[in-house]
């Protein structure tokens, strides 16, 4: 079991929310100050640093003209991150390929940090959440298409050696493509792909790629890695799925004191609660299936918004988006969310959000790697395999 | 039809000249009045654009210029030499493609609210992004009265609504970028020198009046009719008025 401090870099001084339509996308950036963002920026990066010092692995990642994320860029902050740890691996979950125009230049940053870092990067690569696509002014439609072409044509950048191969797809053109650097690790960086529908993960179990989900509570998250592990055995790879190749986000605060622990479970909730977004943002022509959209012009509403109409950190701890409370009850429920579904290997940590204070943010960073980090490593050693019965991968 | 290895619905009725009626993005429907009216008097031949209606959408398309080859060829299936060729917002798109392709083949053009070119400045969109927007503000564009024209789910079937769905998907596919318009377009449309009419309702919010003129500037020979108590789709919310003023400019010496 590896667990990572993820931290999504917001930026919480906004105007009160109903004096704005959205969040993300169109809210405007006079409300930024550069100031307060610098000393944001130090802050969590010490955040990471300090993650990095309690054994703990980091994570990043990327959203667009939106408070909820100021890292328009994880490439650079990851550049920064590499020269600033030592030890850590370093997570970039991840590079939104499918909005990105030149995947070439994706596998450059990626080699690039590989190499400065000397072997430390964990290159995740995302679709990309629906209200990304206005500011990429990307085409919502065969998103999926270009996402897998892409990849496929920065792992051949990252793994071709002897001069220029030329690519002609359906998307990306080049006729000289010799990366350098070539990455430190071999064959490549580990890949991460994050995912929040089965029909997803099947794909990428067929690929045994890692597998990432956020906030998919239960049922949501066993359906999911279902998938993945069906595409993993029917493309060949074996019975055994290593846990090491099942991700899951959650929001994450620790603290041996139950009320300092419940209330700043409460303040990570701003996550779920500050997403105001209108639908036009949120769901682009294209991104969901047909079906879907048929449900939902027939009154169906997605879990998690049903969820954020009246989140609390008792709802959020009954549908499995959250793990908060002392380090027992934290060990507690991760272990119910293992067994429920199926078992997965990278716990990846939500745990500063809006004003969560630096220091409450240190303190469940440290609860979390000193009391429940060492627990969890224990009961799932990466040797374990994930799937119902939980067998060893090993002895396969 | 099986046309470029597309099944492609077309609806074909009535008897006479031929009239090739390219849909708008809310996709052809042969139970509307103006389906009848236009059939009454002419051979109606109304494709539904691939991944529109119930045509498929093949993996290499993905512009209007596309859509416009594959009705050049639609209509040697057919066996139409020349046609007249009518087009709304979007298919007014497609058609001003065909004209500038193979304007021998048309013998009049009528654009109904037309997108496909770009005529203003850089800074400024030449036609709203309806998908940047709350659906109420779009129907607003769209009609002169919202409340009678929107679409209303509960009248509707699953497959009917699942129809629409795929409709607006495929209308992102073909608009999104460069956003409604072919940058090149607006340098061939000089080619298309048959008689053009551009019709716009009065009350349309997705293309403005100024919009029209300029696209109206780029053909030899077109002139332009307003029709009123219409938005984007005069076609629908006043049939009558637009067979009417379609039926003048076509049958016009």
């Amino acid at each position: 079991m590896r667990a990572w401090h993820f931290s999504e870099n917001a930026y919480p001084y906004l105007p009160p929310a109903e004096t704005y339509p959205s969040i993300r996308v169109t809210l405007p950036n006079r409300v930024y100050d550069p100031e307060k963002g610098a000393e944001l920026y130090d802050r969590f990066i010490d955040e990471w640093l300090i993650a990095e010092d309690e054994g703990v692995e980091i994570m990043l990642n990327e959203h667009h003209q939106t408070a909820t994320c100021v890292d328009p860029a994880a490439p650079i902050m990851l550049g920064a991150l590499a020269r600033l740890t030592k030890k850590a691996r370093l997570l970039i979950l991840g590079n939104p390929i499918a909005n990105r125009r030149q995947p070439v230049r994706v596998a450059e940053e990626m080699a690039l940090v590989d190499v400065m870092s000397r072997g430390r990067v964990e290159a995740g690569f995302v679709r990309g959440v629906p209200y990304e696509i206005a500011p990429a002014n990307s085409n919502p439609v065969r998103m999926n298409e270009r996402h897998w072409e892409a990849l496929d044509l920065i792992v051949k950048a990252w793994t071709t050696h002897d001069g220029p191969f030329t690519h002609e797809g359906r998307f990306f053109h080049h006729r000289n493509v010799n990366i350098w650097p070539r990455p430190w690790q071999q064959p490549h960086p580990p890949i991460w792909i994050s995912t929040t529908s089965p029909s997803g993960a099947n794909a990428v179990g067929a690929r045994g790629y890692i597998q990432a989900t956020f906030l998919t509570g239960f049922e949501g998250t066993k359906q999911i890695y279902d998938a993945y592990r069906k595409g993993w055995r029917e493309a060949g790879r074996g019975e055994q799925v290593p846990i090491d190749r099942l991700a899951y986000a959650a929001l994450v605060y620790t603290h041996k004191d139950k009320n300092k622990a419940l209330e700043g479970a409460d303040k990570l909730l701003w996550y779920v609660r500050s997403n105001k977004v209108p639908p036009y943002f949120s769901n682009p022509p294209g991104y969901v299936p047909v079906a879907a959209n048929v449900k939902m012009l027939r009154g169906a509403e997605h879990p998690l918004s049903a969820f954020a109409k009246s989140a609390s950190v008792e709802s959020a701890i009954a549908g499995g988006f959250m793990f908060a409370g002392t380090p027992d009850e934290v060990l507690a429920q991760i272990q119910k969310h293992y067994s429920q579904t199926g078992g997965w290997g990278h716990l990846l940590i939500m745990g500063q959000a809006g004003f969560l204070e630096h220091e409450e943010t240190v303190e469940g960073i440290r609860a979390f790697a000193r009391e429940v980090y060492p627990r969890l490593k224990d009961l799932y050693p990466d040797s374990a395999a994930s799937g119902a019965d939980a067998r060893k991968a090993k002895s396969a | 039809m099986r046309i470029a290895g597309i099944d492609l619905e077309v609806h074909d009725q009535g008897k006479g000249e031929p009239l090739l009626f390219l849909h708008s993005a809310q996709g052809f429907d042969s139970r509307h009045e103006i389906s009848t009216m236009l059939a009454a008097r002419r051979r109606l031949v109304a494709p539904s654009h691939p991944g529109f209606g119930k045509s498929s959408l093949p993996d290499w398309l993905d512009s209007a210029d596309d859509v416009a080859y594959v009705y050049l060829e639609l209509m040697d299936a057919l066996k139409l030499p020349t046609a007249d060729l009518v087009g709304c917002s979007i298919g007014g798109w497609i058609a001003a493609e065909m004209a500038s392709k193979a304007p021998e083949r048309f013998r009049k053009l009528v654009l109904v609210g037309p997108v496909g070119v770009k005529t203003g400045p850089l800074d400024k969109l030449d036609i709203p992004d309806i998908f940047a927007m709350p659906q109420d503000k779009v129907d607003e564009l769209l009609f002169a009265d919202p409340a009678k024209m929107k679409m209303d789910p509960s009248k509707m079937t699953d497959d009917e609504i699942a129809v629409r769905v795929r409709n607006r998907e495929t209308l992102a596919l073909l608009a999104w970028e460069p956003w409604m318009h072919n940058p090149k377009l607006r340098h061939r449309l000089q080619r298309a020198a048959m008689p053009v009419l551009l019709m716009r309702g009065e009350k349309d919010g997705l293309v403005s009046g100024a919009y029209l003129e300029r696209y109206a500037q780029l053909f030899p020979h077109a002139n332009i009719r307003t029709i009123a108590g219409a938005g984007h789709a005069p076609q629908a919310e006043q049939p009558k008025a637009f067979a009417e003023a379609l039926f003048a400019f076509l049958e016009a010496k």
